[in-house]
């Protein structure tokens, strides 16, 4: 398989991307690492006009810590995440998320940015962002805005971002969480998350369970009056609409939600870091 | 008559260094790198198995790491270095992993053994070690073999760990 007639261009820099993307705006996609959008152009299921490949602009690729936040470049491929100090110092449950993300390969190649950006609503790594509550920096030649990272997908492969608008941060907020766990449960042989999730203090994060990555409200709330644990996850999947489908049913996820729940809710009893 | 002011085009010239020698194409911009590397390259040692990255047939390393060639761009590849199985040996003396596939058996129809080695390969090389069993399996996920030799492959990138830290 391979993908549909295409035009390709490489940004030497961020400024030209942007210009571009002004120009041009949705003519040209976004392309990072691509292990999500080259399988959904074989595939046929996107198709493209031309690709911006955004993957050469090593300015996008860092992880900072400044002051009242942590700061990691949208073209950061996974692998850094995986041993990199300020990581394992601040928010440590990124690097948990990043492991769980595909294989060796995939995280050779794939970016935190790509999986932003392509809304996936189990993803691993954007279910501990929302978790941490972490803050997207959508940036235009206009200049940056900031978009919580639980507000940047509105469908799946749907984002806020416009047209003229390239996500190049994301931001964690520091300090980090006390006390954290990421929880999936996934096909063994390389499939995605059923349903994941990720706890960060008092935020349960939820994929898998919605058309987009979600807090689950109602254990946040039941944990802050005081519920157990075992008690709050009863409520993981309540106000869900989870997919019915090929690979598992809605019961079941809804099913599967609460056990995880209850389980990152024990892990993050203890302080891990 | 509009002009096209659309950066890009739908023919890319990818310059890439393979086993330490310097290539250059021009193919169309959809072009995946396994493709660049069977069909213009011609070494074939990187298998399409199932053509969804699923299966690390197509693993080759890209400037050291391992990664799916049916999942990129020859264009991506542009500028890098590449590595494939057929750069490995150093004329008839295998690379320590091949010659532990050999020594424990840890191929039996080949398909995915340039893979399989390529990405124990990238495996060792990141991760100082001792590595466990355990490390080398989930180093190794991105890699499937129907014949389901995993043990014996397991003994093989073991045995080269062992072998690389007793000197």
């Amino acid at each position: 398989m391979i993908p549909a007639h295409l035009r390709y261009h490489r940004a030497g820099d961020l400024t030209e991307a942007l210009r571009l993307r002004r120009e041009h705006g949705d003519l040209l996609r976004p392309l990072a690492g691509g292990q999500s959008l080259l399988p959904a152009l074989k595939l046929r299921r996107d198709a493209v006009d031309t690709l911006l490949d955004l993957g050469r602009l090593t300015e996008l690729s860092y992880v900072a810590a400044r002051g009242d936040h942590l700061a990691i470049g949208a073209l950061t491929r996974y692998h850094l995440l995986l041993a990199d100090p300020l990581v394992a110092r601040h928010a440590p449950i990124l690097a948990t998320a990043a492991a769980s993300v595909g294989d060796p390969q995939v995280r050779h190649a794939g970016t935190v940015g790509g999986a932003l950006a392509q809304a996936d609503p189990a993803a691993d790594l954007p279910t501990a962002l929302v978790a941490l509550a972490a803050t997207a920096v959508l940036t235009s030649v206009d200049g940056a805005r900031l978009v919580p990272v639980a507000e940047l997908a509105v469908a799946p492969g749907v984002t806020v971002c416009r047209p003229d608008e390239l996500l190049t941060e994301v931001r964690v907020p520091l300090p980090g969480p006390r006390r954290w766990s990421y929880r999936t449960f996934a096909r063994p042989a390389l499939e995605w998350s059923l349903v994941a999730v990720a706890v960060a203090d008092g935020r349960v994060a939820l994929a898998g369970m919605d058309r987009t990555i979600r807090r689950a409200t109602a254990v946040e709330t039941a944990l802050a009056e005081g519920a157990s644990a075992t008690a709050a996850a009863a409520y993981a999947d309540r106000d869900c609409e989870p997919a019915d489908d090929v690979r598992g049913s809605a019961d079941y996820r809804r099913h599967l939600s609460r056990v995880l729940v209850a389980r990152a809710l024990a892990d993050a009893v203890e302080e891990r870091r | 008559m509009t002009i096209d002011t659309r950066p890009g085009a739908a023919t890319v010239t990818v310059t890439v260094t393979v086993n330490g020698r310097p290539q250059r194409r021009e193919v169309p911009a959809r072009t995946l790198l396994v493709h660049l590397i069977r069909e213009e390259l011609a070494l074939t040692g990187a298998t399409v198995g199932c053509d969804t990255s699923s299966c690390g047939a197509c693993t080759v390393l890209l400037d050291g790491r391992s990664a799916k060639s049916c999942t990129l761009l020859a264009a991506q590849a542009d500028g890098a270095e590449i590595g494939t199985v057929e750069g490995l040996a150093d004329g008839d003396r295998l690379h320590p992993v091949q010659e532990a596939f050999r020594e424990h058996h840890a191929l039996q129809c080949g398909f995915c053994t340039p893979g399989m080695v390529l990405a124990a390969v990238s495996l060792l090389a990141e991760h100082p070690g001792p590595l466990t069993e355990q490390e080398v399996r989930h180093g190794l996920k991105g890699n499937l073999c129907r014949c389901t030799g995993y043990h014996n492959i397991v003994r093989a990138v073991l045995a080269v760990d062992a072998a690389r830290h007793a000197g």
